[in-house]
């Protein structure tokens, strides 16, 4: 049986145990402003960032950018309006093909990098924030953390069936280097940081 | 303009008789690596983390049989169909059995350097099955019947008006269109038709990890997740040495990968796949193919690091003078020439003459692979066991395309500005862009055209 010869030769030949390493120190050279960091590299990678006092703030927002749109699903409740319909599960992730803009809550943003990440409890259906046209990700100031290590330190032994980290629109460059933005997933993200 | 379906050997001559485009393809793969030097130099703890993920990567090979034990035990617990594969050939049964059972017959695939080294898209067609690669670049050398050039960059060789008149004749688009925006955007429709329609996909995998028994698949596209999460049945596959440890220890190579790869801070999804979706099924295949026996060689088992990022190709003037292709295997570039030696020895003799030793790759290298120092033993083991005529034939063949091309070599004053631009080792002044940068590597005794001279006869 392949596994246990793979196994056999794999005992066979690989070296003397060599120990895991120190965790990388958490505290960083660079002192991070975590707020304008994220932003940063959120614009940097072709997100647009709204800075908001509070969340009251938000609705208005997403209704004046996505208003000329048809299909709108909110998997977060508190934004749920006549505008913006709530997200409701269906088994069948094809039947999510024409939506136009899905909104997500997360609890993690990477300022390093502008990541934020989803759970599949936080998506709906798996597949939503991908084959939406627009992204919009909600996201609280406190949710905000320095680097991947102080991100996957939040996780920690964290259960999901599936989680992503979401860094901009899709995109690719693989004509000539140029960059464009929508390439099999959504085509602009917005993200709102609520203090 | 080369039309499309020319072979990949002709495709290949015209690359590399075509001087300009040598130019073209040279200076977009400095550019990359300039800006991945550009994201390196950004992080102030850059030589740490490379020094923490070659670490922890020298950890999971040590106890690699351990790992792949305790994956697959948490993988199948969270529902994951495992299994393994001694070589391509048991690799490409395993997905076609598992297409058979549910009775497909198209699969969707997003970019897997493992199928294409184990050549499954020709197998499984041979079957009467249909296979369509989903990453754009990967889809674009598929339509001109072509491997990938380039690891992270597939098409990388091609000129947007080579790609305009792919899209024209396989996708409906003008005649002549060559804008990069509407050839996205008729793949983008082209491809979602696709996702939306198969009931199998196929991806790679980044990482895999021990603790969980989760996999992670980093694009820039979306590919991979269009596919996986449509389809009822998805099949990952990766080669055994894809294991790392822990969670927590993606927090480091997912601060490099990208970054080494072109300069972003991290790929636009990083996808944790755990569990299947309720009423998929998820299958995962490991496997060897040859990797057991690198692991045996002592001087070359560093090379199982490898998280494919690419920067070494970016940044070897060989590479970016010859072309993915010239290195005639899947995996091409620096790290391709120490890989491609284990599988067969006699074929692959050329590769790892096809190099300046100049040490770049390895100044690049996010784990640390001391990939110019393989190089070098391998030629020894090569000229040792009797293959180094057959290799010396090659090694004159890909130099000369590569360095002695009109007007790369011609005149003292070309060649000497083209050493100083982009041949890192020959002159350490203020033309050479290395100069300036941390990453210079040592300076060889020699110049380079005793190097040269050297090195082809
Ligand atoms: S050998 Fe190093 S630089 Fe080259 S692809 Fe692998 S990880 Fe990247």
């Amino acid at each position: 049986m392949s596994r246990d010869k793979i196994l056999a030769a794999l005992r066979q030949n690989q070296p003397e145990l060599v120990p895991l390493p120190a965790a990388m120190p958490l505290e960083r050279v660079e002192i991070l402003e975590l707020q304008a960091k994220f932003k940063a590299m959120a614009e940097g990678i072709g997100s647009t960032v709204h800075l908001v006092d509070e969340f009251a703030a938000i609705h208005p927002l997403i209704t004046a950018r996505f208003s000329g749109e048809k299909r709108i699903v909110s998997t977060i409740k508190e934004l749920v309006s006549a505008g913006i319909p709530a997200f409701e599960f269906d088994s069948d992730p094809h039947s999510y093909e024409d939506v136009d803009v899905a909104i997500f809550k997360s609890n993690l943003g990477v300022a390093e990098n502008s990541a934020l990440w989803l759970t599949e409890d936080q998506m709906g259906i798996r597949v939503l924030p991908f084959i939406t046209q627009h992204i919009v990700m909600v996201v609280p100031l406190s949710a905000i953390v320095p680097d991947m290590h102080t991100a996957y330190q939040k996780i920690g032994e964290a259960e999901y069936d599936f989680g992503t980290f979401i860094a901009g629109p899709s995109k690719t460059a693989d004509i000539e280097q140029s960059l464009i933005l929508g390439a099999h997933g959504p085509r602009s993200m917005t993200i709102f940081i609520y203090a | 303009m080369s039309a499309p379906t020319k072979t990949h050997p002709e495709l290949s001559a015209v690359f590399n008789k075509d001087e300009e485009r040598v130019n073209w393809h040279d200076e977009t793969l400095w550019w990359i690596r300039q800006k991945r030097d550009k994201s390196a130099n950004s992080i102030p703890e850059w030589e740490v983390l490379r020094e923490k993920a070659s670490q922890i990567k020298s950890n999971a090979l040590s106890n690699l049989a351990g790992y792949l034990v305790s994956f697959e035990e948490k993988a199948k617990a969270n529902g994951i169909i495992v299994h393994w594969a001694a070589d391509a050939q048991e690799h490409n049964q395993i997905v076609h059995q598992i297409l058979q059972k549910h009775g497909i017959r198209q699969l969707v695939k997003s970019k897997s350097m493992l199928t294409e080294e184990c050549h499954l898209n020709e197998y499984l067609e041979k079957q009467g099955l249909e296979v369509i690669d989903s990453d754009l670049g990967e889809r674009i050398v598929q339509l001109a019947k072509e491997p990938p050039s380039h690891i992270v960059l597939p098409c990388i060789h091609k000129k947007k008006e080579e790609i305009g008149d792919l899209f024209h004749q396989y996708l409906g688009v003008a005649a002549g269109t060559s804008d990069p925006q509407i050839l996205t955007e008729a793949a983008r429709v082209h491809l979602r038709e696709t996702f939306l329609t198969r009931k199998a996909a196929l991806t790679g995998v980044n990482f895999a990890i021990a603790e969980t028994g989760e996999f992670v698949v980093c694009t820039n596209e979306g590919n991979a997740d269009m596919g996986a999460h449509l389809a009822d049945v998805h099949i990952a596959c990766m080669g055994i040495e894809k294991i790392i440890p822990k969670r927590k220890h993606l927090g480091v190579f997912l601060r490099l990968l990208a970054r080494s790869a072109t300069g972003q801070p991290i790929t636009t999804y990083s996808s944790h796949f755990k569990k299947p979706r309720a009423g998929q099924e998820m299958h995962l295949v490991l496997v060897d193919n040859g990797r057991t026996i690198q692991m045996g060689r002592e001087d070359f088992r560093a090379s199982l690091k490898c998280i494919r990022c690419g920067a070494c190709m970016n940044t070897c003037p060989v590479y970016r003078r010859s072309g993915g292709h010239s290195y005639h295997n899947a995996i091409s570039g620096p790290i391709g020439a120490i890989l491609a030696p284990n599988l067969d020895r006699e074929k692959y003799a050329d590769l790892p003459f096809a190099s300046t030793l100049c040490g770049s790759c390895t100044n690049v290298c996010p784990v640390k692979i001391d990939i110019h120092q393989q190089l070098y033993k391998w030629r020894q083991v090569i000229v040792q066991e009797g293959y180094a005529t057959s290799a010396k034939k090659m090694s004159m063949k890909i130099m000369n395309y590569t360095l002695s091309s009109p007007g790369v070599y011609r005149t003292a004053g070309k060649a000497g500005r083209w050493v100083l631009k982009y041949i890192p080792f020959a002159v350490n002044n203020h033309f050479n862009p290395w100069y300036k940068q941390r990453d210079m590597p040592e300076v060889p005794k020699e110049s380079f055209g005793e190097w040269y001279k050297k090195n082809v006869k």
